[in-house]
């Protein structure tokens, strides 16, 4: 079905689809949109689920580790100082092998309050042993959220999924919307080591060193194995569906010399400064990072790449930068820019590239 | 009435338990067990419980057995009960967590899951300090009592964890003593009867803790009843009852003294403080005695 929708709205309604058993959710700007709309369609009858109001983050993640471990799908929601308040939690979730599902509003962090965009929330979960996808649109924050849960369960995975969307210039844009009828696309949800009174056993307890480091291997192999876990259902989704997504989002990259990199909602701002640069005769591309862990291999080879950071690692450097000259060994050019929901157009990206100066970083709108 | 005879054989919590001698937590976790029967799941938090279930993969329980982080026993229950409700099953989930993760860490997930009216068992054995760590002070470690972080005595009162927890109006609410094992045995089962939240309050004491030797575990819970530093009462939908046990000393109460003097951990409390304990266990008889009676 055609529709307008908030990018909030686009994730409930995709929970809505995915028929979790139990939904635990405590509210935060700018997620309250995602919970409001869950607990609307529960009180009106729309949705078959146990909605649980909790006191906190760190229940909301404890009651849904609660839910998930008797073998029900879960969901929650949150956003900035909610995220963090759940880390232990979330560390919980992942080591306890349960593919909880959350959407996550990416919102920057206080002091000062600041409810606008930023990546530092979620950069800062990225060794819990979650899988962390990041969307662009609304579209698309719908068809990851429902991806996430056939990511999340499959018995290769076994991990939770985060689904970033920016704060506010997602969460709260209206754009149009496909819904769509999921039938068979999420299978139902086995938990192979969901409690089973009939065979009694202690989830969790105290661990060994030897035991502990396997659990910790078992966690990696899972999020290798996860890769093609992600290409399958990304592919089935495009088959039923018709929409198609992978690790990253090319745009006009083929040919191109001087490769943006970002995430989120500005990765669909640098598609527009890219037929801008085009224009002028620079052969720009974009590549948008959809999947942050697992991280994807990126070819970069033998071009320019400006990496732009809605993030910051305070006495190292952007967080997306430092894992592209890790991991491909591509110098880059690093932009510090969008923090606290500082406004970024396409005419700055293009700024951006037009500057380049590959292997410093440049904070945007700060230090010139 | 139940007797002895008729507690069940089956044992949920078998002998290989890793407690120290004389630990009467992990003996009131197995009448817990013996009460709940198999179609149970206990939820723990970090105490003593995670250590006494053993090293995986060996545990000590026979039935489910799920670890949580530290403050998040009752908010796992609270997720982990509805799951169950939305699958239509009745499994019992009952939270075993020591007096730390109760009325410290844990206080405002335990009253979350309260206000929510989560059908569970909230059960806090009270060894009045931090046993896994190591025994440091804990909000209901009582004044005067010496413990790694109160090396002089504790200067603050005991936290009137009760107190808090019937401000929740739960439909029932009761403490026990692992002196008494035949009443908490009673307790736990009919807690289990009733839907809503449950919370039971177990006086546990801890030869390391309390510093006295491991044979004369269940003579100091009986002291503690005896001269009233324990009462055992229950309350259904409001109403207290004071229980059996407690009936003669609510009469006739005993001087503290001898309980305190039976432990090392008060060894350096002045008879200032002893006499603030004694007057703080008079009114609270008091207090008890006419919420018995009907006048409050
Ligand atoms: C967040 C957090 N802080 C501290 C700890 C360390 N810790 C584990 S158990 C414990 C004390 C438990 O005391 P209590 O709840 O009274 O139970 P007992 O050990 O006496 O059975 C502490 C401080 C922890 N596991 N998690
Ligand atoms: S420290 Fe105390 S409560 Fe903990 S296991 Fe030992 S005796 Fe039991």
């Amino acid at each position: 079905m055609l529709t307008i929708a908030t990018g909030n709205k686009a994730v409930a309604a995709a929970v809505k689809e995915a028929k979790p058993s139990v939904v635990a959710a405590y509210p935060i700007t700018p997620q309250t949109e995602i919970i409001e709309q869950i607990a609307q369609y529960v009180s009106s009858g729309e949705a078959d689920m146990e909605y649980i109001p909790v006191e906190s983050e760190h229940s909301a993640m404890a009651a849904c580790i609660g839910a998930a471990v008797t073998g029900v799908r879960t969901f929650t929601a949150t956003s900035s100082h909610g995220l963090l308040y759940m880390h232990e939690m979330l560390h919980w979730a992942a080591g306890a092998r349960l593919p909880i599902v959350m959407a996550n509003v990416n919102r920057a962090l206080g002091p000062g309050w600041n409810t606008w965009a930023e990546h530092t929330d979620a950069f800062s979960q990225r060794d819990t042993g979650w899988l962390q996808v990041f969307v662009g649109t609304v579209q698309e924050a719908y068809d990851a959220t429902l991806m996430a849960f056939r990511i999340a369960e499959d018995e290769r995975v076994l991990l939770p999924v985060m689904v970033n969307l920016d704060g506010f210039s997602l969460s709260h844009i209206m754009q149009s919307l496909e819904t769509v009828e999921v039938g068979d696309f999420i299978p139902p949800n086995r938990l192979p080591h969901a409690i089973d009174i009939e065979n009694p056993m202690g989830y969790g307890p105290m661990t060994g060193p030897a035991d502990y480091f396997r659990f910790r291997w078992d966690i990696e192999r899972s999020m290798r194995d996860s890769r093609t876990v992600i290409q399958e259902t990304e592919a089935a989704f495009a088959e039923q569906f018709g929409r198609k997504y992978g690790p990253t989002e090319d745009y006009r990259c083929e040919d191109a010399d001087v490769v943006v990199v970002s995430m989120g909602t500005l990765g669909k701002e640098a598609e527009v400064a890219v037929d801008l640069l085009r224009e002028e005769g620079v052969k720009a591309g974009s590549m948008r990072l959809r999947w942050f862990r697992p991280f994807p291999d990126l070819d970069l080879k033998g071009r320019e790449v400006v990496v732009i950071d809605r993030d910051y690692s305070f006495g190292y450097g952007g967080v997306v930068a430092a894992s592209i000259r890790a991991k491909t060994g591509v110098e880059c050019y690093n932009v510090i820019a969008g923090l606290g929901g500082q406004e970024v157009t396409y005419d700055d990206i293009a700024g951006f590239v037009r500057e380049r100066r590959i292997g410093e970083e440049h904070w945007f709108g700060v230090n010139e | 009435m139940i007797t002895i005879s008729e507690i069940p054989k089956e044992e949920y919590l078998k002998p290989c338990t890793a407690a120290c001698a004389g630990c009467s937590s992990s003996l009131c976790l197995r009448y817990v067990l013996k009460a709940a029967g198999p179609d149970t799941v206990l939820v723990i938090p970090a105490c003593c419980t995670s250590v006494i279930q053993g090293m995986y993969p060996n545990t000590s329980f026979n039935v489910p057995v799920y670890n949580i982080a530290f403050a998040a026993a009752a908010a796992c229950a609270s997720g982990m009960s509805r799951a169950f409700r939305s699958e239509g099953k009745k499994t019992n989930v009952i939270v075993y967590a020591g007096d730390g993760g109760t009325v410290d860490i844990g206080i405002q997930a335990l009253s979350g899951a309260f206000e929510r009216g989560t059908d569970f068992l909230y059960i806090c054995y009270d060894n009045e300090a931090y046993g896994n760590t190591g025994m440091q002070r804990s909000g209901s470690t009582p004044l005067g009592a010496l413990t790694t972080t109160t090396p002089a005595g504790k200067t603050e009162y005991k936290k009137d964890l009760d107190r808090i927890v019937a401000a929740h109006n739960p439909p029932y609410m009761a403490t026990a003593s692992s002196a008494y094992p035949l009443d908490l045995y009673k307790k736990v089962k009919k807690a289990l009867s009733i839907e809503g939240p449950k919370f039971i309050h177990i006086m546990a004491p801890c030869p390391p803790g309390w510093r006295y030797d491991s044979d004369r575990t269940i003579e100091i819970g009986k002291l503690a009843v005896k001269t009233g530093m324990w009462v055992l009462w229950e309350r259904e939908h409001g109403n207290l009852t004071v229980s059996g046990p407690s009936k003669g000393a609510m009469a006739r109460p005993q001087p503290i003294d001898e309980y305190i003097k039976a432990q090392g951990r008060f060894k350096a409390a002045t008879p200032e403080i002893i006499n603030e304990l004694q007057q703080t266990v008079t009114k609270n008889l008091e207090r008890i005695r006419k919420e018995a009676e009907g006048i409050c």
